[in-house]
């Protein structure tokens, strides 16, 4: 550094204003970055729920008659969800990973006395036979939907989903996803309401 | 000092191009960005004629005709109210584009009311796999040994 | 056995992190010329942790080879029935498998540059290891505590539950490592530019070693963007390569950062300017490719490629990018007014066309962050909004068009200062060929502006790529040069491809009965059967298309529309038909009730150029690599020669300097 007095520029250079941009330059990407922070973290904290609910909630279930999904159980057809107390109709796989998560809840159902009808999505006889012998077998009759017809037609667009089934064969409520122990007794006041 | 204030008009020259691409993606994005209708919110408040936005929805059973041209198809749109808006989309249609399901179409409301869609999105035939599954199926497995008779190949 | 070795590898490894870090901080700490004691642990644990780390990725991947059931993830993502190949592939085909192969490529790096990198000094070496350590020990802890990919089933399952049929593709199966060395490769630059700046070593020296290492990463990120791009194009069967979708963005981002950085570096390198600049530039890159982690894994936003949607898991990621990138700009805005201000140079030099030509790439950066986030923004105030094409091209193009006019004779220009007019010759022609190629394309017909406007620039960038080596004798001109050469011209090729596509496309949508023909472009198909097909884990129905061009012999095509077993799905098969001048894209799509079947046949003019563009950009990048290093080792050989010159004068009792 030599003694130089300063000059005009220096001067000028020196006023605060001059300092501004170089303050905005260094200080900007922090903010810009923590605005963002805020508000991915903000968003984390929502709910995004992105299901497709049924429009068939207090239709008629339509007409179908599935062959049975694996030798131990008969086939699922319209006519056997109707008469007789509300039922539920499980939308479920052998290679679904949360299916294997609400078997527990499935057994307790059916433990109260909820008849339930199964339908398989897409599966092999051996595969549903495997899947029974390992997670509990709770259902009544287990139809095997290969093509995912019925699944479609009643409005279902994932597994598993749990539908209500009133005695007329009318479709009351639908549960997407798999069914938790907090669930049961929703499912069961369904059940209620149903009849 | 010379040096000094190159990095200062370098500084300000780069200010001046970041703040400007803000603005205009501020713009260009109030203009182009694709907007979400459901049937009744297109029925109630109907985008500008032409304007790109999306509708969702579920297929009207009964509403799908496909035209003579045998790729151009005709539908309805359903939400959660009577609402129903018509759909006219030519193209191979999704898989899993059936009556009765969910549907996500993109493209444009004509001047005469129909929809016409570029491009249809099906809902996709996945396993759900919410966020505390992980942990519950492990443990819920766990609980399943000791009540199962187990027969494993590996 | 496999997971648990894999598993305690981990664990060594981020303990070995913390070693890293902590040793290396006390290299910063030690004064300037004193080694402190506790710092030479820093390059050794570097590099074991490089070792395990390598270990634990290895080991999944043989727990994925032998289909082991008993571990979740394989239970999850796998299926005994895979072939091989798509098996070890899987691996990273899912969340925690490509989570450790980006920590796993994290810890190589840190190990590569603890290993080879000599030319630093020790304090700034140390601050660099420290803050690569510090980096890792967060994701890290994200894997071991949020993520296991070890973890096991209690039960072992059955069978698996299979991978998602549309990642069970040679494409796709290498386009995650690349891309992952990339983005992950530019972590040594983030810590590089952080220990530069710590260290207040910021210098042409610490420039030259630091670019190497962005070369590096920005070549594999190439090749992975244009890898993926083809995939995608092919195997989606949509018939466009770039969609805009936020993962697709998240690889973008980091490039234009490492583009941006590679040549600020090369100022910073040649001529001592831009120091500032260059170190924004490096730590952004890096910030580029956490920021695009956390948008992929986290589920703020919604895209067709992303894994499982986690929101916890989300929340982890972003507390460790508050701490790095946060940190990062902290130190930056605290430390950076203190560097000193680079060499002057006039506004039209070769510096002030690289000045130019980086801010409009951050510009860009900043359109394509904007447009990505703007849905996140919007959906915070419960409007569903989704933005695609219509504003991420103009708004680019609005920045990329000056860019490229810059980038035509940027490197025309001296060092330090120069006048336009003395390129005069070079502008004028450059001008007249992107006129004439517009003009001469308007005249056969009409044409939207970008894509004229695109084949205009190329041709002009084409020619302007090989105008610096006009005068020169070409077996002498530098290797480094023929890269830069060889990856302006492979953007021009790219940009012909693009802009080609964009204008000439010719499509043709008709539902065809069995015998019946169409005609799109020169090209004549006629179905000839469809027929029900299986492979190993799937069936389809196939076309039988026989595509014949002005009348010449027949070729057969056979898209599929396929459906998959476990887990269940539908893809399209798209059947390509490459041509010198271009490719035909066909799908079949549904069967009507008369028994038509939808065909849906694109002509594609010059669309493969995109990716032999990609591809000579990053071949561009390794002839830079090479020639660099080349010079370097001469450099050092050199210098090394002098010094024992000069103790053997020493030795022999004369004054050295009188000899040189």
């Amino acid at each position: 550094m030599t003694d130089k007095p300063p000059s005009k520029n220096t001067e000028r250079m020196d006023f605060w204003l001059w300092k501004l941009p170089l303050g905005i330059w260094l200080w900007a990407p922090l903010a810009l970055f923590a605005f963002f922070a805020g508000l991915a973290g903000y968003m984390l904290t929502q709910d995004k729920t992105e299901f497709v609910e049924s429009a068939m909630i207090g239709q008629s279930l339509p007409d179908f008659a599935l062959k049975p999904a694996f030798d131990g159980l008969p086939g699922a057809a319209r006519s056997d969800l109707v008469g007789g107390q509300p039922r539920l109709l499980n939308i479920w796989a052998s290679w679904c990973l949360p299916c294997i998560a609400e078997a527990p809840q499935l057994e307790a159902l059916h433990a109260q006395g909820v008849e339930i009808v199964g339908i398989a999505i897409r599966d092999r006889p051996e595969d549903v036979a495997n899947f029974l012998a390992r997670h509990g077998n709770p259902y009544t009759r287990i139809g095997a939907d290969d093509i995912s017809e019925v699944q479609l037609a009643i409005g279902s667009s994932g597994v598993p989903e749990t539908f209500v089934i009133d005695a007329a064969g009318v479709i009351r409520y639908q549960h997407i996803g798999d069914i938790r122990e907090s669930d049961i007794p929703i499912l069961l006041a369904e059940l209620e309401k149903a009849r | 000092m010379k040096a000094k204030h190159q990095r200062l008009v370098l500084i300000i020259a780069a200010l001046i191009a970041i703040i400007g691409a803000g603005l205009i993606a501020a713009w260009t994005l109030r203009n182009q960005a694709n907007y979400f209708y459901l049937p009744e919110q297109m029925a109630a408040t109907p985008p500008a004629a032409g304007q790109a936005v999306r509708l969702g929805g579920m297929v009207q059973p009964g509403s799908l005709a496909t035209e003579a041209d045998g790729v151009t198809v005709n539908f309805m749109v359903t939400g959660n109210t009577e609402d129903a808006i018509p759909v006219r989309y030519s193209g191979i249609l999704p898989d899993l584009f059936v009556e009765g399901s969910g549907v996500v179409a993109e493209g444009s409301l004509g001047a005469n009311g129909v929809f016409m869609a570029t491009n249809l999105l099906a809902k996709h035939d996945e396993n759900y796999v919410p966020k505390e599954l992980e942990g519950m199926g492990t443990a819920q497995a766990a609980k399943m040994a000791a009540d199962t008779t187990v027969g494993l190949t590996q | 056995m496999i997971a648990e070795i894999g598993l305690a590898a981990l664990w060594l490894a981020a303990a070995l992190a913390v070693l890293q870090m902590v040793s290396g901080a006390f290299a910063l700490r030690s004064a300037e010329g004193e080694a402190n004691p506790l710092a030479i642990y820093a390059r050794p644990a570097a590099v074991m942790q490089a070792l395990l780390a390598g270990l634990a990725f290895t080991m999944l991947v043989w727990a994925f080879a032998v289909t082991d059931l008993s571990v979740k993830l394989v239970a999850a993502n796998s299926h005994s029935m895979k072939p091989m190949i798509y098996k070890l592939t899987g691996t990273w085909g899912n969340h925690e498998g490509s989570m450790l192969l980006w920590v796993g490529v994290l810890a190589l790096s840190g190990g590569l540059i603890a290993l080879f990198e000599r030319r630093l000094p020790e304090r700034t070496m140390g601050a660099t290891l420290a803050v690569q350590g510090f980096v890792a020990l967060g994701f890290y802890a994200f894997l071991l505590l949020s993520s296991n990919p070890f973890e096991r089933l209690p039960v072992p399952a059955v069978e698996g539950s299979g991978l998602n049929p549309l990642l069970q593709d040679i494409g796709l199966a290498f386009h995650p490592p690349t891309l992952y060395a990339g983005y992950v490769g530019l972590s040594v630059a983030f810590s590089l530019a952080m220990g530069a700046l710590l260290t207040r070593e910021v210098n042409p020296t610490f420039a030259r070693v630091m670019r190497p290492w962005v070369l590096g990463a920005w070549v594999l990120l190439t090749f992975g963007i244009t890898a993926g791009s083809y995939w995608a194009y092919y195997e989606l069967g949509w018939g466009g390569w770039w969609f805009w979708d936020p993962v697709e963005n998240a690889s973008l981002m980091p490039w234009l950062a490492a583009t941006a950085l590679l040549h600020s570096v090369a100022v910073l390198a040649a001529r001592d300017a831009l120091r500032t600049w260059t170190i924004m530039l490096g730590v952004l890159a890096f910030s580029m490719s956490m920021l695009g982690t956390f948008l992929v894994r986290s589920g703020v936003l919604t895209s067709v490629h992303a894994f499982a949607v986690d929101p916890q898991r989300g929340a982890f990621i972003l507390v460790l990018l508050g701490l790095y990138i946060g940190g990062a700009f902290t130190i930056f805005a605290l430390r950076a007014g203190a560097v000193a201000e680079g060499k002057r140079f006039s506004f039209s030099s070769r510096e002030g066309a690289l000045v130019f030509n980086n801010v409009m790439l951050s510009a860009i950066l900043a359109i394509v962050l904007l447009g990505t986030l703007y849905p996140l923004l919007t959906e915070a105030f419960d409007v569903r909004v989704s933005v695609g094409p219509p504003y991420f091209n103009p708004a680019s193009a609005m920045f990329a068009i000056p860019m490229f006019l810059v980038m035509a004779v940027g490197p025309l220009l001296r060092w330090k200062e120069d006048s336009p007019r003395r390129i005069r010759f070079e502008v004028l022609l450059l001008a007249a060929i992107l006129i004439g190629v517009i003009g001469l394309v308007s005249f056969f017909g009409q044409f939207a502006l970008l894509p004229l406007l695109g084949l205009g620039l190329a041709a002009a960038l084409g020619v302007a790529a090989f105008l610096p080596l006009r005068g020169r004798k070409l077996t002498r001109v530098p290797v480094a040069t023929w890269g830069m050469v060889m990856a302006h011209f492979g953007i021009a090729v790219s940009l012909f491809g693009m802009a080609s596509e964009g204008a000439f496309t010719q499509e043709r949508l008709a539902a065809v009965a069995p015998g019946g023909s169409e005609q799109v472009g020169d090209f004549t198909f006629t179905l000839q059967s469809v027929n029900p097909v299986a492979g190993p884990n799937w069936t389809a129905i196939e076309a039988r298309i026989a595509v014949s061009r002005d009348g010449g012999a027949p070729v057969i095509l056979t898209p599929q529309a396929r459906n998959f077993w476990s887990p269940a799905q539908a893809t399209s098969e798209s059947a390509l038909l490459t041509r010198w001048d271009g490719q035909l894209y066909a799908v079949i799509g549904n069967q009507a009730a008369d028994g038509r079947w939808q065909i849906r046949m694109w002509w594609k003019p010059f669309v493969t150029f995109i990716w032999y563009g990609g591809l000579l950009i990053a071949l561009g990048g390794v002839l830079a690599i090479i020639g660099r290093v080349r010079v370097d080792m001469k450099r050092r050989k050199a210098v090394s020669l002098g010094d024992e010159r000069r103790a053997d004068l020493e030795a022999l009792g004369v004054q050295p300097g009188l000899a040189e």
